[in-house]
């Protein structure tokens, strides 16, 4: 697609991103997965954007995996984003940021479902008081945290110490922006850029010096897909999708993949080392893998933040031939060291794909 | 590389890269059978179809994969087809599929026996 076109759906797809004074809801997983992502976006709103950012210890799960896996009906998921919003209300916040997109897409579904349906939200508002006295207010603007870092891109390549640019020739890393599907897919109007060509990771990329590459399987599912993986016997399914993906853009040669999802990152890194091992084949240069990050672990290094302190020691692809790149400073001696200095034991190396 | 110790594993990819396809016959065909890009894949030949309940045989979906260079596949479903003309009776846009079906035998047929 021509750079032009996209700029006009760009144009069409635009959404209000409130400026101060967020909710904010973690994800269930993330912190598992990579866990400086989450500290490293309370750091950037608070200490970097001085933002009125907060969040409380009552918050639970939004119900996403459970209403995706089959596992609860909707209005279960409903009544536990009810007393979400009741925490916001209590707390005197108006505007909710969810940290994982299929909370994200749960909330823009829900709030959707309910306007359609008013009885539907008459119901749950008595079940939840039933269910534990709260009352609520509906949220006057719901955003993903990705949208945060979006909005405030520019400012953040203004404080940048390093940009998305290869040190040694100059030229603009070459960058897969992945979006996480339930971002924009089932309401292409609540997500910036739309769904076919969101501009949310292609918009800080571009603020941050790297090239965006067009390759095409751009859109297609990470592979995660919850019944896909949280079945074992589905887990093919799950590859697959990874594999096709990884095919699909390995002829475009590119440095790092961005994306905005709790579990993308997660399946593209991991599955590289499990296609490595199952075909023995790996996608990177020189028998590494490509490097996946989250936007906030990408925030963090152009922001020169120690890449051990962003937790890019638990990425299963190394990160250092990208950090070489950039010429993004790091102790090898430290990759393994917790933040009391102590050491948090070194993982065993995979046989088909090289790490450190 | 170590044995598959994972339990499960990876499937082809059903990507199709359209600058590798060799559209040569399909391309005689067309010049034969000008009706084969007339279809607009509503599926009425399929829904019809006495032996696409058993045999997987579909009109619309031979022309498909032919166009995709899937030619053995379209090849495979096709023999399934009983030549009976219920698809030509039923097609909104008039193509003689039944003519279509045995144009495609005999260009991709002469192929196979090459």
């Amino acid at each position: 697609m021509i750079y032009q076109g996209k700029q006009k759906i760009w144009s069409e797809y635009q959404k209000e991103i409130p400026d101060d004074k967020w909710f904010y809801v973690r994800s269930c997983i993330r912190q598992n997965f990579f866990p400086a992502s989450e500290k490293m976006l309370m750091e950037i709103c608070r200490n970097i954007l001085k933002k009125d950012f907060y969040e409380t210890e009552h918050h639970t799960t939004c119900g996403g995996i459970a209403y995706h896996c089959d596992t609860i009906p909707q209005e279960t998921a409903m009544t536990i984003v009810a007393r979400q919003f009741a925490l916001m209300t209590e707390a005197g916040y108006e505007n909710y940021v969810a940290s994982c997109i299929t909370s994200f897409g749960n909330y823009t579904e829900i709030l959707q479902t309910w306007h359609e349906f008013p009885e539907l939200e008459a119901r749950i508002r008595e079940m939840l008081w039933k269910a534990c006295r709260k009352e609520f207010n509906k949220p006057k603007y719901l955003a993903h945290s990705s949208d945060l870092i979006y909005k405030f891109r520019n400012l953040i390549a203004e404080k940048a110490k390093f940009r998305l640019v290869n040190r040694e020739t100059g030229e603009p890393l070459r960058v897969v922006e992945h979006i996480g599907c339930h971002y924009a897919k089932m309401f292409p109007s609540k997500g910036v850029g739309g769904a076919e060509y969101p501009y949310v990771l292609a918009g800080m990329v571009e603020s941050w010096g790297g090239n965006v590459i067009d390759y095409p399987e751009r859109r297609h599912c990470c592979g995660y897909g919850f019944r896909q993986y949280h079945i074992k016997a589905n887990r093919g399914y799950s590859i697959s999708n990874t594999h096709k993906k990884f095919e699909s853009m390995e002829p475009y040669r590119p440095d790092m993949i961005i994306t905005n999802c709790p579990g993308c990152p997660y399946f593209l890194d991991r599955w590289q080392y499990v296609i490595a091992e199952m075909e023995g084949k790996t996608y990177g240069a020189g028998g590494f893998g490509i490097p996946v990050f989250t936007y906030e672990e990408v925030a963090g290094l152009v922001l020169g933040y120690d890449p051990w302190d962003l937790g890019l020691q638990l990425h299963q692809v190394a990160v250092e031939p990208l950090l070489d790149k950039i010429g993004i400073p790091y102790r090898p001696e430290d990759k393994y060291k917790g933040l009391d200095r102590k050491d948090i034991m070194r993982p065993g190396l995979p046989e088909n794909m090289k790490c450190f | 590389m170590m044995e598959n110790i994972f339990g499960f594993s990876i499937s082809p990819s059903s990507a199709i890269n359209m600058d590798k396809v060799d559209r040569a016959l399909f391309e005689e065909l067309c010049r034969v059978e000008p009706d084969a890009v007339r279809c607009m894949a509503c599926g009425s030949c399929s829904a019809t179809c006495p032996a696409a309940a058993f045999s997987g045989m579909s009109i619309r979906k031979v022309l498909l994969c032919l166009q995709r260079g899937k030619e053995k596949e379209a090849f495979r479903m096709m023999s399934n087809c009983m030549l009976c003309g219920k698809c030509t009776m039923v097609c909104p846009r008039g193509i003689n599929t039944r003519r279509l079906v045995l144009s495609i035998s005999r260009i991709y047929g002469k192929e196979d026996t090459k």
